[in-house]
């Protein structure tokens, strides 16, 4: 009764935004209004269905309601509360309802933000989401029913994803959709900018916080998809450009070229063409990313459900990128930029190299990613490239991107001159070779944490340097210190924010450069009481005990860790699942800012005698999660509304 | 106009830059997919590959005090022996698909420096050995689809 249920609303929800989407459509055409409202109604009316799927399943997976297929293929009895609710989207088809809910949302709250004043775009960018809405809805229909009978309904279930059940997991996926989702409405204005033929910066003022918010879901995705793989997969990484992650990081990588081009425009009316297509290129991105890591074709260590979707994804992205293009040739002459580019040193052009920039980063991305296809197409042998590969291509890019933080926000617009140059880099420039320099009598010889400390510490100096300059400008007005620090950051949160995500940004990349640089790990078998060493440290392997939870049996390592004095014991185990061949490791670690200890258990012999271990001494891996809590509070800051309104 | 030429010569240069990269990259980091009938058919000693196969049943050995792990990977045609240094992943075992990273030795081993067990929900391990088995499984392995 529950499928039915389910897949009965589903397939009116189908209806009524495909209804919404021409009505809305049609409306905008002949401009009756009545169509347009009829379809805003079609919109609540889907976004009403689309929740109740979602709760009704929600309610099949807490009551274990196991004639459900999808339930009985993710939860078992002994699936936890907690898990019961995020193994809702745990697989595939929870996860496409997921996204069609987000989109649903979106769309609601984008009829409530711009049903008034936006009269021409609005009626088409309602049209774009509810006919995008419209083709999740199909897939959740024909692909990927997430309500299908069990027949016979089974006892017990199969159970969750071992892997999956960690709160990263409840946030991961929502956080990496709301992202994915939210660059839908900037392309939905987008293609109404295209068809009413306003393709001025009306679509981008309306959409200028809705890609920042966009932005800040992705970039939280990723980040909290990090310490997933570093806190679970006990790899003791946490980036490894499996293609599931490089999915995630295109759009992110072309967003991100987005959120700064769109500054030029609003400043200097250039680069309208190079913004739509960013949008739609970002946009089309997010479907790829479904697409790759749903259809097979690339293989990858996260095991994804595959079948006919990945096709259907194909056929949709080929049909959203010939539509956007269609359009863009349609509305050619209408291009033309009023803008021109004055000096090769401006903003403009850093900004602009900023941009050549990030999408030489996606395109290398997604040519290492699509590389085993190509390669099997043009000389039929599975090539593939690996870390390696991405590591060398994008790490001068990288660190290039991060060198132009310091220099495009504080660089003149138009042209710099000799002076302005001076004015704002000379210290940069000094104290960024002074650390350098530093590093290097520190002992420090790699060439890369030289070039990173000098550019680091070169934009942090400029950031420094123009908030400081600013406060002075304030104080001097009359204002005290503290008072103008909070007026800067509220009245200009966007420059600032972005500032703060900057800074984030440079803390991450250090972080990033001290894990590869310097953690170090080693894999030995060790007797009861005996010890191993690495960094310093001390594990003294003292047993093994075996607990039984609700849904595992875990067999539990104790280590005690020391450096002179005892710091505490560590205790990695495997957790053994009646559902799963094999075990799975559950790491322990202890972090630090300076290093975390990280342990991850082997084999062991039964009797409790002996023990594999692996030990690791990651350096500097903390850093990446302050860096990215600083880049969201800085996002944070950068999406509430502006308040000051000046040119 | 000598404005444009200069934006235009930075272009060229950057995507020049980059080209030079990716290609250096590449030629640097590529790594053959093979399956045992392939890699015994031509090895090349030293060259980087990836070895997809199954894991012979009786033939893994794994000795944990110097962390020795030796097996054989087989696509139901040819054999391949393998010797790894560490303990073998979760969801690794006899009779099971895996992926080796490593290359060929003069001494006629597989040095496996990564091994990664296949684990996709649909596949399931052809007990039987015949070659429609191997063959799904090599297709799994080597990320064809279905």
């Amino acid at each position: 009764v529950t499928a039915d249920l389910g897949y009965g609303m589903t397939l009116v929800a189908l209806g009524l935004a495909v209804y919404g989407g021409l009505a809305a459509g049609l409306g905008a055409r002949t401009g009756r209004l009545a169509l347009v409202e009829s379809a805003q109604h079609a919109a609540v009316g889907v976004f009403v269905l689309v929740t109740s799927c979602f709760a009704l399943l929600t309610y099949a997976f807490l009551t274990f309601d196991f004639s459900v297929r999808y339930v009985a293929t993710n939860t078992n009895l002994g699936t936890p509360f907690y898990y019961r609710i995020t193994g809702v989207w745990g697989a595939l088809e929870g996860s496409i309802i997921l996204w069609s809910w987000m989109l649903a949302l979106y769309t609601i709250i984008l009829i409530v933000r711009h049903r008034v004043g936006a009269r021409e775009l609005y009626p088409w960018a309602l049209a774009t989401m509810l006919g995008i809405l419209a083709f999740f809805l199909l897939v959740m229909t024909v692909a990927a029913p997430p309500f299908q009978r069990q027949v016979p309904v089974p006892p017990d279930g199969r159970g969750l994803n071992p892997l999956l059940e960690d709160t990263g997991m409840i946030t991961h996926p929502v956080a990496l959709y709301l992202g994915f989702t939210g660059f839908t409405v900037p392309f939905a204005f987008a293609m109404a900018a295209l068809i009413t033929g306003r393709i001025g910066d009306t679509w981008l003022a309306l959409t200028r916080r809705w890609t920042i918010v966009a932005w800040y879901f992705l970039s939280l995705g990723l980040l909290i998809g990090g310490w997933w793989s570093y806190h679970v997969l006990g790899w003791g990484g946490y980036w490894a450009w499996d293609p599931v992650e490089n999915a995630a990081f295109m759009p992110w990588l072309t967003g991100t070229a987005f959120l700064h081009s769109v500054m030029i425009q609003e400043r200097r009316r250039m680069l309208r063409l190079w913004n739509i297509s960013l949008v739609i290129l970002t946009f089309g991105l997010t479907l790829f990313g479904t697409f790759l890591t749903r259809s097979g074709v690339i293989a990858s260590v996260h095991a994804f459900t595959q079948g006919s979707i990945g096709m259907l994804f194909l056929s949709f992205l080929a049909l959203v990128l010939l539509t956007a293009l269609g359009l863009v040739a349609w509305r050619w002459e209408t291009f033309r930029s009023e803008g021109e580019l004055d000096s090769v040193v401006s903003r403009e052009s850093a900004f602009l190299l900023n941009n050549v920039l990030l999408i030489a980063a996606a395109f290398t991305v997604f040519f290492g990613t699509v590389f085993p296809l190509l390669s099997e197409a043009v000389r039929g042998v599975k090539v593939s490239v690996g870390a390696p590969f991405f590591n060398q291509v994008n790490v001068p890019l990288f660190l290039s991107l991060v060198f132009l933080m310091g220099v495009g926000p504080l660089i003149a617009w138009r042209r710099a001159s000799l002076e302005n140059l001076r004015r704002n880099f000379l210290w940069p420039v000094a104290l960024g070779i002074v650390a350098a320099a530093a590093a290097f009598a520190l002992g420090v010889r790699s060439l890369l944490a030289a070039l990173t400390f000098a550019t680091t510490v070169f934009v942090a100096v400029t950031i420094g340097l123009d908030f400081t300059r600013a406060t002075r400008a304030r104080v001097r007005l009359g204002e005290s210190i503290l008072p103008a620090m909070g007026g800067l950051l509220l009245r200009h949160n966007r420059r600032y924010g972005g500032f703060i995500v900057h800074l984030g940004i440079l803390i991450i990349a250090l972080g990033v450069m001290g894990s590869h640089a310097w953690s170090v790990q080693t894999e030995t078998t060790l007797h009861r009481g005996e010890t191993a060493e690495l960094a310093g440290y001390r594990f003294r392997f003292d047993g093994l005990t075996a607990v039984e939870e609700s849904n595992h049996f875990k067999v539990i390592g104790a280590f005690t860790v020391s450096n002179g004095k005892v710091l505490g014991v560590l205790r990695p185990a495997k957790k053994f699942y009646p559902q799963e061949q094999a075990p799975i490791a559950y790491v322990d670690y202890r972090l630090g800012l300076r290093e975390d200890i990280y342990l991850v258990l082997g084999d062991f012999a039964r009797d409790g005698s002996q023990a594999t271990v692996k030990l690791q001494v990651n350096r500097l891996v903390s850093w990446i999660w302050i860096g990215g809590l600083v880049l969201t509070l800085g996002a944070l800051l950068a999406i509430l509304p502006e308040r000051h309104k000046s040119a | 106009m000598n404005r444009r030429r200069k934006f235009i010569v930075g272009g060229v240069v950057i995507a020049a830059a980059l080209g030079y990269m990716i290609y250096a990259g590449v030629t640097q980091s590529a790594v053959y997919f093979v399956t045992p009938a392939e890699l015994q058919a031509a090895p090349v000693p030293g060259k980087a590959y990836r070895l997809g196969g199954m894991v012979v049943p009786g033939s893994l050995k794994w000795e944990p005090r110097s962390l020795d792990l030796s097996f054989t990977l087989s696509d139901g045609t040819a054999t391949v022996p393998v010797r790894h240094k560490g303990t073998p992943p979760d969801l690794f075992g006899e009779g099971r698909g895996a992926v080796l990273e490593g290359n060929w030795t003069a001494d006629g081993y597989f040095k496996a420096t990564l091994i990664m067990a296949k684990h996709s929900e649909e596949y399931k391990a052809p007990h039987d050995g015949n070659r429609a088995g191997y063959r799904e499984l090599i297709k799994t392995l080597r990320g064809d689809g279905r």
